[in-house]
């Protein structure tokens, strides 16, 4: 894991006093609430339904148990015993008061945490692959990658005031985990010639108008890369739309001129500031994968599995994957019990993860754009031991990329932005199907909710998707299919006609029903559903 | 409005800012002004004989006059660049990164604020239009 | 009946306009007819109150209720958290809510 250093330590405790003084001039009314808001966001502070929420960063969803245990500690002392984990591999606390955000960022900076650029027309966190360092399919570790753009964005003097909030994603595998390609930018480690670099997308999202980015270049190398990502910001933040907010992402600017003229434009952008010196040297970059250096395995382990229990091999079929190394797993920790809150944990229980973590996992843990947690190291013989601890926290739902894995916003229950409620949707239909066998009989079947059109709960990259609408002052809820967030990244298809709280759930399972019937051999309902396209589905639906 | 507030050790420049298309339309002009959504690089034949170029922002959150600073430093004005208009006290030290070394605030700046504001960070992680050295510099020299 | 609503600048709790202060209670809101937008900016002014917002209400024997869900659930708190809201005692809180 990357270690702070004397310069990342100065620059984190300058932001925390940076705050302090801003918060103390709020409070002392220097500065009025429309000042005050675009400072407070851009450390994730808002100004929700109930109270305050804090979005903490957690870069590329990667954290060691001292971490995990602040954000646990924070949890018990500053806000109401638990967080919620979101679809970017942050963290977000419901019950925050204004007058301690600047001491959570004091006790966040002593574990080289902060809450930087985790809101506001900026570049946010940047996110990665859960699996990264561990995975058996990757090239490489993204993460190095993903560091350096952390570092290059974080007060980045002429990107603090885009259009519209940015988002980057990077990975380093043919299976995307992370929704890459609906992200503002989307970043993919490849090989050329012996060299890796990057492959450069940009223009996707999700939102009001959802967009799958564009290839704009097949690779940048190392050498080049962050001057490359100077020259993509600075076409947007002078070019980007600033009349309308809702047309106002990048990926409305790279539609509206064309990926070829965009793609003219950075060129040369590019060209001119390639001449600036902006690009740190192969050292640094050496410098920081050393940190992502692989954690020193034992060899000659055994790949066998006791399977005695069969509660243990449910969940080891489903939540525990492949790993690169001999003897080793990737335990995925679901945070999606059936009637739970999806991505909310407790103090409790994060403290469990924690301890798990250091004591199984080389002391790492990662947050999931599902919203689950994963111990990314752990060894084969220790899974018994590891899942029967899970279990005893509640931690141990055995559903990773079934039906009642849901992605789901915080809705109407905790958001100022939504018009429904998500999260009594989700908990309805884990409950509908809450019989296991059910499940895995559906197979994977990524079910994502979002309370508005802002799309947080990635509705339109739902194999089934669900967006949560007011009509009329009661909540409404659209059907889609066919979305996803993986390689094989499309965007779903409304059905028709909404539903109310009670239809959908009864949608989906007709929906399911479809799927059922209609199936091919070892096809997902994805699979099925682009083979046999709508009209079957929405005769069952509608008819 | 009072005086600017300049980090500048020459003297001000008095003459009036014209607009961008007068400037480029006739003129011996020596100051401009650019609107946020004009192309600073229209300026970048005739740098030499510009004094004053003055960045217009009529909403602190128009971001485009960071863009337009950098650009007319990158290629080498060296003259005062100035930063009008929504200028709020915790910009400016990001606007000095850019190359704005003067500014005229719509509102008043407390200066003991301002002052802080300067002075809180001593790294930068990236290259800027200011003689900041980026972290990755003094990492590796 | 219109209401005035917000949230408190410190705690970022969730506060109604009494006639006379602020109230974490929407029991005790008060009718602002059309003094609201005038009361929220005096009272945004004075630091006693974040974000102000005037609302549409219903007036019946348990006190005003919020004609928008949205204000509903802000009234008494997550609907999926019972234990959380204002009223956690009682099972039957939130039947208004939704």
């Amino acid at each position: 894991m990357y270690k702070y250093d004397e310069y990342d330590h100065s620059i984190v405790a300058a932001r925390v006093e940076e705050f302090r003084d801003q918060v103390n001039r709020r409070l002392a009314g220097q500065i009025t609430e429309d000042q005050f808001k675009p400072l407070r966001l851009m450390n994730g502070l808002y100004l929700q339904l109930h109270a305050y929420m804090l979005r903490v960063a957690v870069p590329y969803g990667t954290l060691d148990s001292r971490q995990m245990h602040m954000l646990a500690h924070i949890a018990r002392k500053y806000d109401r015993g638990y967080g919620h984990f979101t679809t970017r591999q942050n963290i977000q606390y419901n019950w925050i008061k204004l007058a301690d955000a600047p001491d959570i960022l004091a006790d966040l900076a002593t574990v080289e945490m902060h809450a930087i650029q985790t809101s506001g027309n900026c570049i946010r966190n940047i996110s990665s692959d859960q699996y990264a360092g561990a995975a058996a399919d990757e090239l490489t570790d993204p993460r190095p990658w993903a560091e350096l753009l952390r570092q290059w964005s974080s007060f980045h003097p002429e990107f603090s005031y885009l259009p519209r909030k940015f988002k980057i994603a990077v990975i380093a595998a043919d299976e995307d985990r992370a929704a890459m390609r609906l992200h503002d930018i989307g970043l993919q480690v490849v090989e050329r010639g012996g060299q890796h670099g990057v492959a450069v997308y940009v223009g996707g999202g999700m939102g009001r108008t959802p967009m799958v980015a564009p290839l704009i270049k097949d690779f940048v190398p190392f050498e080049d890369f962050l001057s490359y990502m100077e020259a993509c910001l600075r076409v947007y933040n002078r070019y980007g739309r600033r009349d309308n907010i809702y047309k106002a992402r990048i990926k409305i600017l790279v539609h509206e001129i064309g990926a070829d003229k965009y793609r003219d434009e950075v060129e040369a952008e590019f060209a001119e500031v390639k001449k600036l010196d902006l690009d740190p040297p192969r050292a640094e970059f050496d410098r920081i994968a050393a940190y992502f250096a692989p954690p020193p395995y034992e060899t000659g382990l055994s790949d066998a599995i006791d399977r005695g229990d069969p509660d243990f091999a449910v969940w080891l079929d489903q939540n525990v994957a492949a790993h690169k190394a001999p003897g080793y797993a990737i335990v995925n920790i679901s945070l999606k019990p059936v009637g739970g809150i999806p991505g909310d944990a407790s103090a409790d229980q994060i403290d469990v993860m924690a301890d798990l973590a250091r004591d199984y996992s080389f002391d790492e843990l990662r947050v999931t754009h599902a919203q689950n947690i994963v111990l990314p190291h752990v060894r084969k013989a220790d899974l018994p031991a590891i899942w029967q601890k899970l279990a005893d926290a509640g931690l141990a739902e055995a559903n990773l990329d079934l039906i009642s894995d849901i992605i789901a916003c915080p809705g109407l229950d905790y958001c100022s932005l939504a018009n429904a409620r998500s999260i009594p949707v989700a908990q309805k239909i884990a409950q509908r199907f809450s019989d296991l066998g059910r499940q895995r009989e559906l197979g994977e079947l990524k079910l994502k909710i979002s309370g508005c059109i802002n799309a947080c709960g990635h509705h339109h990259a739902g194999h089934i998707g669900i967006l949560g609408v007011d009509r009329k002052g009661t909540e409404n809820y659209q059907l889609l299919l066919g979305g996803s967030g993986a390689e094989d990244v499309s965007l779903g298809t409304i059905t028709g006609p909404g539903f109310s709280e009670d239809g959908i759930v009864d949608a989906v399972e007709k929906a399911t029903d479809v799927y059922l019937r209609e199936r091919a051999e070892g096809e997902r309902f994805l699979d099925t559903y682009r083979r046999v396209g709508m009209a079957p589905f929405k005769e069952a639906i509608y008819g | 409005m009072g005086d600017p507030l300049r980090f500048r050790a020459d003297e001000p420049h008095d003459e009036p800012a014209v607009t961008l298309d007068a400037f480029l339309g006739q003129s011996n002009a020596t100051a401009v002004r650019i609107e946020s959504g004009e192309d600073a690089r229209a300026l970048l034949p005739h740098l030499d004989r510009i004094a004053l170029v003055e960045v217009s922002f009529p909403k602190f959150r128009d971001g485009r006059g960071y863009s337009s600073a950098r650009i007319l430093r990158e290629a080498g004005y060296a003259g005062e660049l100035r930063a009008q208009g929504d200028v709020l006290v915790d910009q400016i030290p990001l606007m000095r990164r850019c190359g704005f070394d003067s500014f005229a605030p719509e509102a008043p700046v407390d200066e003991a604020v301002l002052a802080a504001a300067l002075a809180r960070y001593d790294h930068h992680y990236q290259r800027a239009a200011d003689p900041a050295v980026p972290v990755w510099k003094l990492r590796h020299g | 009946m219109r209401i005035l609503t917000g949230n408190d600048l410190v705690t970022g709790d969730v506060t109604w306009w009494t006639g006379s202060g602020w109230s974490r209670h929407v029991e005790d809101a008060a009718d602002v007819g059309d003094q609201g937008e005038a009361i929220a900016q005096a009272e945004e002014g004075a630091r006693r109150v974040n974000a102000p917002y005037v609302i549409d209400a219903a007036e019946t024997a348990d006190g005003p209720r919020p004609a928008h869900i949205k204000d509903r659930i802000r009234a008494l708190g997550p609907t999926v958290r019972p234990d959380l809201t204002l009223k956690p005692a009682d099972p039957n809180a939130g039947s208004w809510v939704i």
